[in-house]
This record gives structure tokens, C-alpha cells and sequence, in this order.
């Protein structure tokens, strides 16, 4: 295990979030946190209860998964694009290290950002709504899970990914409906019966429900369902940048 | 001299069955220089590439400092450093903090005195806080030097470190060489420059569609080169070479007018002042005389098309 390069490349990538704090750090928080002010103050004191909980708590965890996961995917997919992008890629090649080692090192950089925002974004919630948190330590594990599991995700979309368009095009057009759709924003309890049959085909709405179950102890599916699912998403990440490490697919000529 | 490289029967083709490399085996020993001369599409960047593990090879065996570089790929890559051709660099870091990450990238713990004396070592320790956009061309081929340097490898391959340089720039780059050279980092170069080659190696490879063609010591392939030829032109046509002139080994043109003989420049007697009252005493009449040698630059577009022509 080349511990140095894993470590090389993580601080690499860490020193770029640090110095894009404005864009890396301070536009996700202030956005949800003007979610909170909409949702949750403005308009969330007219709506009532969901699930025994206040609106404006309710919708906590969404967000921070909203925000957690575009972030990840994000961070982790530019982070491999653009040396792509410009040809650095050469020296990663060339590096005595393994697929293992540069995911560690750009995936984990990737998570270690997504959890910092999701973080400072809950700290951000108790300025503007009641939040209580029944479970702290289920509460950490799926963020933790969520932040490598995107990151991964978004390192193979940064691999896949011939243009910044395409870089932006997956995020766009197919993470934001999947968590505006997997119950950010209500509970799944409250669609026609035909949609909620759909929205389980929707992964997000097993982590936004256990995320939610670590908050408040109520969730509309089982907790150890949304720990499968979450852990079976990661290793399928993680089966798949095998196999295009193996292949070369999209990263040699 | 112990081989810091050895490459066994090395080939590559791709699925449209475009050989890049056919059968290349090459020894290269510690502390040599060795410059790899060849055209475009030679597949001197491939074999490079292949060497270093960017290209994987379709068979053949790669050892570096005895490591096979499959097998045995962390620590025989350890060994290497790779400057490639295009300038490609994160345009917005800084020049000492990209040499530290190529330094943990190759498993080396952070050492900042190491990383200041490449850095004097090539004149970038003034920009090291520098963001690689505002560097000049000349400057940003130096921190890729850097950036290979930074695991302190015992192999370095430059490939075309002076395409597109000006004269000045490539005079700087050879003098750097030479001090890598001096600190004893083995280096292979590859180049279509024929006097760069000439000016820093110690062993010369022809390379052409996939195949080394050659690989000799310069001095060698410098005393083929020593060779020159003198033509003798005659006023009036001849059928024969005289039989006084027969020792010459004197080679007659089709037209009967001109007479070549070939002699070592750095033989103590040419023999041009015998030939040439020889010739006179014959009775043939000149009415000029001329000098030729053949470069190196003879012997590779020889070489490669002596190469096109039994393709």
C-alpha cells in the first residue's frame, strides 16, 4: 500500500477546496441554508406536521442529503476530469500505485469535502429550525456512507465524462430529480399509491428515509433496507471503477 | 556496468492491428545517456510509455533495476521518472506544491530539503511559490523535469525535452543534462534532433516504424561518420579506371567524369596528395575537386528508408 501517494493525492485535492473556499464551501451552505429560510420558516409554519414532526425539521435531512450528494459527485467528478482535461493523468499512470490507492486518494478528498459541507449545513439548521437527532451515530454513518458512496459515483462520471458539459449533464439531469423526487422534500407515505410503487425504484429514497429514521425514529421504509442499499451502491461503484482500471475504458488511449 | 534497463522482446499493437512496436529489446546500463533518434510516428513515445507502465505492452518483458514491470510494478516504478512531450501541468498550483505531490505520488515521505535542491538544481527555486500559468514555456518544462525528479528515480526518461525550444533554450536543457548526468541518474531521450543526440549521448538508437534499427556508441557511429569522400572531376570522360590508380579503390561515375575516393578524416595520412600527382601522372585532367561527408543525418534517413524500401 503506497500510503504516500494516497495521501499525496488527497492533500492535492484538499488544497483546491481550500483555495476555492467561496465557490467549494460557502455557495452550497448558503443555499440550503436560503431552503431553510423558505421552507422551513417562511412558508413551513403554514404546513402541517409530517410524520409527527415540524416541516421545517422535516425536510433537514433532505437537504443535507441534496446538498451532500450533488457535492460529492461534483468534487469527486471534476477532481478526475480535469487532470483528464489538461493531461496530467500521464504521471498516475506511471505511479507505483494501484486503482485502489488513486480512488482513496481522489474519492476520499471527494467525501472528506461532501462531509464537511453536510456538517457545517446541519450547524446551519439548529440557527433556523428545531432539530433533534435520535440516533447521532446512525445519523454520522450514512452521511460517512453517502459522502464515499457519490464520490465514487462521481469519480466514474468524471472518468465517463468527454466535456464539461457531460460533466455537468449527469448531476443535472439525473441526481437532482432522483433526491427532489426521493422524498427530500415530503414523505413518500403521502403519494398515490402507483408513485410510491415508483419512488422505490428510486435508490435516494432509501438513504433520505434511514437518513431521515436517525433524525426523528420514523422513517417509510426499513433502516436495515437503506443500509443495504447503500452499501450495495458503494460496492457496485467500486466493482465499476475496477473494471474500467482494468480495461483502461475512457482513460488510456 | 550493471543494466538499469532491460527490455526483452517488446511489442505492441492495438486491435486495428497497427503494430506501434515490433520486437524492441534494448539494455540500457546505469549511468549512460542514451538518445533515442527517430521520425515522427516512430514509436519512440510508445516504447517509452510501455516502459513506464502508461501503455500496456501486448507481450515482451520489461525489467528496471531487475524488477519486472508488471510483476514487480511499485518498486520498479519507483526507479523511473517520465518527462513527457506535451507541457501538461495543473495550471493553477504551485511549482513547489506540484513537486510534492509527484514526490508522494511515487511513495517518497515529504522531504522539503530534497525538493530545494532539484528545485536550485534547475534554476525554479526563486518560483517555487509561483502559479504554473505564469510560467514561460522554458520554465514549465523545467518543473516537469522537477516533478520527475522529485522521487529522486535512477532512470529518467525525457521524451523530446527541446521540440519546440529555441536554440538558447535547448543549449540550457543539454547543460541540464549533463548535470543529471553528473549526479548519476541514468537518462534515455528521444529526439529527431541529430546534433542534440550527437551533443549529450553516449549511446545513439535508431527507431523507425516500430523497429530499433540501431543502437551504437556515439563515438562508434562517429568514426562512421568520420569517413568522408572526395569527388575528382575529370575535363574528358573515361571508359576504366587507370591501372596506377587501382590501389585507390576508386569508384567511377556513370558518365565516366568523376572519380570518388573515400578515406578517413582521422587516418594520419589521407592519402588525397598521393591520389591526387597519381592522378595527374595518369595524364587525366582536373577540372574540380570536392569534399563530402557523411553525417549522422546520412546514416539514420539511410537507415529509415533502407527500412521503407524492404517494407
Amino acid at each position: 500500500m503506497n500510503i504516500h501517494a494516497v495521501k499525496a493525492i488527497f492533500m492535492f485535492e484538499m488544497a483546491r477546496f481550500f483555495r476555492t473556499l467561496a465557490q467549494s464551501l460557502i455557495s452550497p451552505v448558503l443555499s440550503t441554508s436560503l431552503y431553510f429560510v423558505v421552507f422551513g420558516a417562511a412558508i413551513g409554519s403554514r404546513i402541517d406536521q409530517v410524520e409527527g414532526v415540524s416541516y421545517g425539521a422535516f425536510i433537514v435531512p433532505g437537504l443535507i442529503m441534496l446538498s451532500v450528494i450533488t457535492q460529492a459527485i461534483s468534487n469527486a467528478s471534476f477532481g478526475i476530469y480535469f487532470p483528464k482535461f489538461i493531461g496530467t493523468t500521464y504521471e498516475l499512470f506511471s505511479a507505483p500505485v494501484n486503482f485502489l490507492e488513486i480512488v482513496a486518494g481522489y474519492a476520499g478528498a471527494a467525501a472528506t469535502k461532501a462531509l464537511l459541507i453536510g456538517l457545517i449545513i446541519l450547524g446551519t439548521s439548529f440557527l433556523f429550525v428545531e432539530v433533534s437527532i435520535a440516533h447521532p451515530l446512525a445519523m454520522i454513518t450514512f452521511l460517512v456512507l453517502t459522502c464515499i458512496s457519490f464520490s465514487l459515483m462521481g469519480f466514474i462520471i468524471g472518468i465517463w465524462a468527454g466535456s464539461f458539459e457531460q460533466l455537468q449533464l449527469v448531476p443535472l439531469l439525473v441526481v437532482t430529480p432522483l433526491v427532489f423526487l426521493g422524498g427530500a422534500f415530503y414523505s413518500i407515505t403521502m403519494l398515490p399509491p402507483v408513485w410510491q410503487v415508483i419512488s422505490l425504484f428510486n435508490p435516494v429514497v432509501y438513504l433520505i428515509s434511514g437518513f431521515r429514521w436517525s433524525f426523528f425514529d420514523t422513517s417509510d421504509l426499513p433502516v436495515v433496507l437503506s443500509l443495504f442499499a447503500i452499501g450495495g451502491f458503494t460496492l457496485l461503484c467500486l466493482a465499476v471503477i475496477g473494471w474500467i482500471f482494468k480495461t483502461g475504458w475512457r482513460l488510456r488511449q | 556496468m550493471q543494466p538499469i534497463l532491460e527490455i526483452d522482446d517488446l511489442r505492441k499493437s492495438y486491435a486495428d492491428g497497427f503494430e506501434a512496436l515490433k520486437s524492441v529489446s534494448l539494455t540500457i546500463n546505469s549511468g549512460e545517456i542514451v538518445a533515442l533518434l527517430g521520425p515522427n510516428g516512430a514509436g519512440k513515445t510508445t516504447l517509452i510509455s510501455t516502459v513506464c507502465g502508461i501503455t500496456q505492452p501486448t507481450s515482451g518483458q520489461v525489467r528496471i533495476g531487475g524488477f519486472d514491470t508488471l510483476r514487480d510494478f511499485r518498486a520498479a516504478r519507483a526507479l523511473v521518472g517520465l518527462v513527457p512531450q506535451e507541457i501538461n501541468l495543473e495550471p493553477f498550483e504551485r511549482v513547489i506544491n506540484t513537486v510534492r505531490f509527484s514526490r508522494g505520488l511515487f511513495g517518497k515521505s515529504r522531504d522539503d530539503t530534497k525538493l530545494e535542491q532539484i528545485l536550485r538544481q534547475l534554476s525554479l527555486w526563486d518560483k517555487r511559490d509561483t502559479q504554473i500559468r505564469a510560467l514561460s514555456g522554458g520554465m514549465k518544462r523545467r518543473v516537469l523535469i522537477a516533478k520527475a525528479l522529485a522521487h529522486e528515480p535512477q532512470l529518467l526518461f525525457l521524451d523530446e525535452p527541446t521540440a519546440g525550444v529555441d536554440v538558447e533554450l535547448r543549449k540550457d536543457m543539454w547543460n541540464i543534462v549533463a548535470g543529471l548526468k553528473a549526479s548519476g541518474v541514468t537518462i534515455v531521450l528521444t529526439t529527431h534532433y541529430i546534433e542534440e543526440a550527437e551533443a549529450i549521448a553516449d549511446r545513439i538508437g535508431v527507431i523507425a516504424k516500430g523497429e530499433m534499427l540501431l543502437i551504437e556508441e556515439k563515438m562508434q557511429l562517429m568514426r562512421r561518420m568520420g569517413q568522408k569522400q572526395l569527388d575528382v572531376q575529370l575535363s574528358s570522360a573515361v571508359n576504366d579506371i587507370p591501372a596506377r590508380l587501382a590501389k585507390y579503390n576508386l569508384l567511377l561515375s556513370n558518365d565516366g567524369l568523376t572519380l570518388t575516393y573515400t578515406y578517413d578524416t582521422r587516418a594520419a595520412r589521407t592519402g588525397i596528395t598521393k591520389l591526387l600527382s597519381d592522378v595527374s601522372e595518369a595524364g587525366l585532367v582536373l577540372r574540380d575537386v570536392a569534399t563530402r561527408q557523411s553525417s549522422l543525418e546520412d546514416i539514420f534517413v539511410d537507415l529509415v528508408h533502407a527500412e521503407e524500401e524492404i517494407a
